[in-house]
């Protein structure tokens, strides 16, 4: 069953410089009562966007419209907490196809690679650049680029390499998902099971 | 033969396959499901037509959404309710053991794996809940997956994953009085960072964690992730062993011997390399709260919250951002501050241990007015042996009711919620915005602090409950 393809994605990102954002800030616990997989992004960072009347937080930047695009840039250590994969599929579902931040949490990047969620992770200094550009210009564009394993700010040029296992890479430059990996695999599986 | 970690030898036994520069593909000796993270793996499956590998290495429990009071009425709230029908349904359909509500082994998975004897050393054992580390605590390879792993691991009773590097935390040294696993887990946590165990297994080891039970065992393994490691690991012992021996699942006979026997060697070589150590000593440890909105930030309660200037500048907007959510100042003493709410329960220490401690402490004593008290057993055993030992009538004439078995407050996606803006003492893993309920503020600490707060009604070391 594929995944979507990742290729190279040209965008303008929203900045959110907090960090330690948690799992359950990116969707709070009490929205996980689904039992399919639909919807997730009207409940992506809930208690931050809206108020406890349902009305939106005016200063939350998803509900500021000087900032849009499919790139979220965050603070270091994005994902922590819960292995609730729901996380992905919310940023997924709003609309995101990258998170870039200085630092991600094991559990959350396994389960964003495998909805085709691209977490980059830079140093320090170049996510301070990026807040610095999209402070400047909300509508400064970013390349990211997974065949090169870059990003880029376009209007700088400045650009930095990020990191990503070779094996997820093919899976996203192709769509491949790792069930239809693990199924091919049965006879090695089966043999295991009888020698153990 | 080179020396090797107890995480190398356990994991290294699994791996079936090896992905060429990538991911390892892992057998998983039991897999624990619950209702909130399994339905889309079920669905994925259906849409493949496939059917659940080994339903005999699976084991179901809804824990996460259930109500801790009337269980066996139906569940009135409609969407957890058919969290639970779906997942009773899809265990039906896929041949699973299900310990469902009022089962008498229902409960928390991460309390029902280990008291049921399903939980042993040398496994490889995941569930879709980041809490699943505290089966490391039998010297088990235990991690929390994603519902796309979960899928995996229904498809091929396999997993792809990167291997961790390795991290070993030595205690050694007494505990001093008043001082439990959680504070020790709490203290590491404020030492390395939330983000501090990211990418690493860890093994706990020293003589401080030698001399512990294993449900103590059991509540430091459970809050690996809150360093950011997949998980943590014990090596097993004969405190191990004891604990496992006679238990429904365990091994029995001849097949015991030589299990006992295998998992004897189960243990770090002399020599073995670890990529990262630190070392700590007990002495150091005392009673610890949280004062912020993540785990690793924690204090001992004699001390005051840190100064701003005290913090790296990058994070001191997310450290006052902090501050701000609880309404706390820097400098303040955490020791005394008023609070409404005590949570004692959830998978990292709602066990019969720790409701044994919360009993000792409270026993003679009167609640304090202004605190409402949820004391939430982690399974049925739990509840029925707290009813057994007398625990339940010594809470009771202290003025506190024991709720009946689920993750409850802890992350309140059931009607236990803490109202915004309150202040909770909780005895679960996670102080986030938000976590136990909208706007509610969480100070995470040991059932013996929760205990002693609730006596007093505001934050109290229980070194000063006599």
């Amino acid at each position: 069953m594929p995944i979507d393809k990742f290729q190279k994605l040209v965008s303008p990102a929203v900045p959110l410089p907090i960090e330690n954002v948690d799992t359950d800030q990116i969707i709070p616990a009490r929205f996980l009562k689904a039992i399919e997989r639909k919807g997730f992004g009207d409940n992506l960072f809930r208690d931050w966007r809206y108020d406890s009347n349902n009305e939106p937080i005016q200063d939350f930047v998803l509900n500021n419209d000087t900032y849009k695009g499919k790139i979220l840039v965050a603070g270091e250590n994005f994902g922590s907490g819960s292995s609730r994969e729901h996380a992905a599929w919310a940023l997924y579902d709003y609309g995101f196809r990258v998170v870039v931040s200085s630092f991600f949490a094991d559990i959350f990047k396994n389960n964003a690679l495998n909805n085709g969620l691209l977490p980059v992770q830079v140093n320090s200094d170049f996510l301070k650049q990026l807040f610095n550009t999209i402070e400047k210009d909300a509508n400064a564009e970013f390349e990211v680029d997974l065949e090169n394993q870059h990003i880029k700010i376009l209007d700088s040029g400045s650009s930095a390499k990020f990191d990503i296992n070779p094996y997820k890479k093919e899976c996203l430059l192709k769509g491949y998902d790792d069930i239809d990996y693990l199924l091919s695999l049965k006879s090695k599986i089966d043999a295991f099971e009888e020698q153990h | 033969m080179e020396p090797k970690t107890l995480f190398d030898k356990i994991w290294d036994k699994h791996v079936v396959h090896s992905v060429d520069g990538g991911p390892q593909v892992l057998y998983i000796d039991k897999h624990f499901i619950h209702e909130v993270t399994s339905p889309v793996a079920f669905l994925g499956l259906e849409k493949r037509g496939l059917k659940v590998s080994r339903p005999d290495k699976t084991i179901a429990t809804p824990d996460h959404n259930v109500p801790t009071i009337n269980q066996d009425m139906p569940i009135r709230d409609v969407l957890s309710r058919q969290q639970v029908d779906q997942l009773s349904k899809n265990c039906e359909t896929h041949g699973i053991d299900l310990y469902g509500l009022n089962h008498q082994w229902h409960g928390i998975v991460h309390v029902i794996g280990p008291e049921l004897g399903i939980t042993q050393p040398g496994m490889t054992i995941v569930c879709g809940d980041s809490h699943t580390s505290t089966h490391g605590a039998f010297g088990a390879v235990a991690f929390g997956i994603g519902t796309s792993e979960i899928e995996m691991v229904l498809a091929t009773q396999c997993i792809l994953q990167p291997k961790p590097k390795k991290m070993r935390i030595s205690i050694d040294g007494v505990l001093k009085k008043g001082v439990t696993s959680k504070d020790i887990i709490l203290y590491i946590i404020s030492k390395i960072g939330t983000a501090g165990g990211t990418g690493y297994f860890i093994e706990y080891a020293g003589s401080a964690i030698e001399t512990l039970s294993m449900e103590a065992r059991m509540t430091i393994c459970n809050m690996s992730i809150e360093s950011g490691a997949r998980g943590g690991m014990i090596a097993p012992d004969e405190t191990t062993f004891e604990y496992i021996k006679g238990r429904q699942f365990s091994p029995m006979g001849e097949d015991w011997d030589q299990k006992l026997a295998y998992w004897r060697t189960l243990k770090t070589d002399e020599g073995a390399v670890f990529d990262l150590e630190y070392n700590f000593k007990a002495e150091d440890i005392g009673p610890m709260v949280t004062f912020g909105t993540n785990p690793g930030m924690g204090l001992d309660i004699t001390k005051p919250i840190p100064e701003v200037k005290d913090i790296p500048s990058a994070s001191q907007e997310t450290y006052l951002k902090s501050l701000g959510y609880m309404d706390f100042n820097p400098g303040e003493s955490m020791n005394g501050k008023s609070v409404d709410y005590i949570f004692v329960g959830s998978c990292t220490n709602g066990r019969i241990e720790d409701l044994r401690e919360v009993a000792q402490l409270v026993k003679g004593k009167k609640k304090a007015d202004n605190i409402t008290a949820w004391i939430v057993p982690g399974s049925k055993q739990v509840e029925q042996q707290a009813y057994e030992e007398g625990l339940v009538d010594i809470l009771e004439e202290a003025g506190f009711k024991l709720r009946q078995p689920g993750c409850s407050a802890c992350l309140a996606m059931n009607d236990d919620k803490i109202p915004a803006g309150k202040y909770a003492v909780s005895t679960s893993n996670r102080n986030f915005e938000g976590r136990q309920g909208p706007g509610a503020r969480t100070i995470l600490a040991s059932p013996l602090t929760a205990a002693a707060t609730a006596i007093t009604g505001k934050i109290t070391d229980p070194r000063d409950i006599t």
